[in-house]
């Protein structure tokens, strides 16, 4: 470059004016990110409660209210006063004459793509699982999501044996996925065609989250009841 | 770009269709492929970069004056970065099924180069006034182009537009039109389409100007 040229050229600007521009649009844009989300958060979180709460009627078509309780380190089941805290919470589910239905009890688990969130309903005169819904998952459009849509599949859901042996220690049988039309007993899961992945993710998340749960609940029952 | 004979209205104009980011410009090809596999998909997703591409067109235009050259593109995706944190708060706000759908892609908004674009070769060259009208033009133009992909898919992959059944069962579902490859195809049919429509007028404007020289000779 010659002499000339570099004359030729503007003098940068100083430090301060870039000082200035970044830090002056950082201030800027950090109040407007901060009086977004002050604004929006009481209805993001009425929207995931009013979704959480849509689903444990889903699950539990038979109740018409729901109260929240949590496992504390004893083993009892204690109603949730104030906001949950990362502790394991159940939505038991009340008929119109305050009568326990059932328990909701979310759980997750891998699928095909990434993580699959789903609560399901667990009945106690049945000792059945009664209802799934998927709360969260990025399976497949098309093949894998048909575990939210397979009518097949979904029935699989209305009456899913989960009972306990008789001195409730355990499940008398875990929940097993089978190839679809394979079905022969009450808690096997009759698979998807072309979705296979995802469904047995469904039948395995489901099978862990019952041997969890079921004998906790099944000794604590007395736990939920009354409660109304 | 910044060609001071157009009036306002051009500016909004050439963004709908001479300049469509998608079917001319081939811009933000990620979210046209990934999102648009159903038409609500699709134009949620395309309203949201409008907004965004709107609102940084705005800020970054009132404060070219303000930012020298060599911080430039750091401090135009602080402000993309910026409008696309609010949208997606304001979409969980609105509907947590919708934000379920978009999932990461709201996020990516910030990387879309069309944003990034025209706040670069427009926004930093011209007035308020004009970048709002290129910002809408081109918002509404990705959105429309969106809008086309995601209507087509949602048709021939799920036989329904915006939820809504448009035929009998018998119909077969495509479901290759929703997965990603249908994206390309139906990328590739409308780009087909566009590219006719451009030679033929151009075709045309060349017979007419060969039959004016021969009327002259």
């Amino acid at each position: 470059m010659s002499q000339a040229q570099l004359a030729s050229r503007p003098a940068p600007p100083s430090a301060w004016h870039m000082y200035r521009a970044m830090v002056g649009v950082g201030v800027f844009c950090g109040i407007l990110i901060v009086s977004v989300f002050q604004v929006t958060r009481p209805l993001i979180e009425r929207n995931k409660a009013e979704a959480l709460q849509e689903a444990v009627f889903h699950v539990l078509p038979s109740a018409g209210t729901s109260r929240t309780y949590r496992l504390d380190e004893s083993g009892d089941f204690k109603l949730l006063e104030g906001k949950a805290q990362g502790e394991q919470l159940v939505y038991a589910g009340y008929d119109e004459r305050g009568e326990l239905v059932g328990l909701a009890v979310e759980a997750q688990g891998m699928g095909y793509q990434d993580v699959i969130g789903l609560i399901y309903g667990y009945s106690f005169a049945e000792e059945a699982i009664i209802g799934i819904q998927v709360l969260e998952s990025k399976e497949t459009p098309g093949l894998g999501d048909k575990i939210e849509t397979d009518p097949a599949f979904l029935l699989n859901f209305e009456r899913l044996d989960a009972s306990l042996l008789d001195d409730q220690s355990a499940m008398a049988n875990a929940i097993v996925p089978v190839r679809h039309g394979e079905k022969a007993h009450p808690w096997e899961v009759d698979g998807i065609t072309g979705a296979t992945i995802s469904s047995v993710a469904v039948a395995d998340i489901l099978n862990r989250s019952a041997q969890y749960w079921t004998p906790r609940i099944g000794t604590h029952l007395r736990n939920f009841e009354g409660g109304q | 770009m910044a060609a001071s004979s157009k009036t306002s209205t051009d500016e909004f104009i050439k963004g709908l269709w001479a300049e469509n980011p998608v079917f001319v410009q081939v811009l933000g090809m990620c979210p046209v492929l990934a999102v648009s596999n159903t038409a609500r998909n699709a134009l949620a997703m395309g309203l949201a970069t409008a907004f965004v591409l709107l609102m940084s067109n705005i800020v970054v235009s009132s404060l070219r004056s303000f930012i020298p050259k060599q911080v430039r593109i750091a401090t135009y995706i602080l402000i993309i970065a910026t409008f696309v944190t609010v949208v997606d708060y304001v979409i969980q706000a609105v509907s947590l099924d919708l934000y379920k759908a978009l999932g990461a892609f709201i996020s990516l908004i910030v990387v879309n180069c069309l944003i990034l674009g025209r706040a670069e070769a427009f926004a930093s060259k011209n007035s308020v006034g004009r970048s709002i009208m290129d910002g809408l033009g081109m918002g509404i133009g990705f959105a429309f182009a969106l809008f086309c992909l995601g209507a087509v898919r949602e048709i021939l992959g799920a036989g329904s537009l915006f939820g809504v059944q448009l035929f009998h069962d018998a119909f077969q579902d495509w479901v290759v039109m929703i997965l990603p490859s249908g994206g390309f195809f139906t990328l590739a049919g409308w780009l087909l389409l566009f590219n006719w429509l451009k030679q033929r007028k151009e075709r045309k404007a060349q017979t007419a100007a060969l039959a004016l020289r021969k009327e002259v000779a």
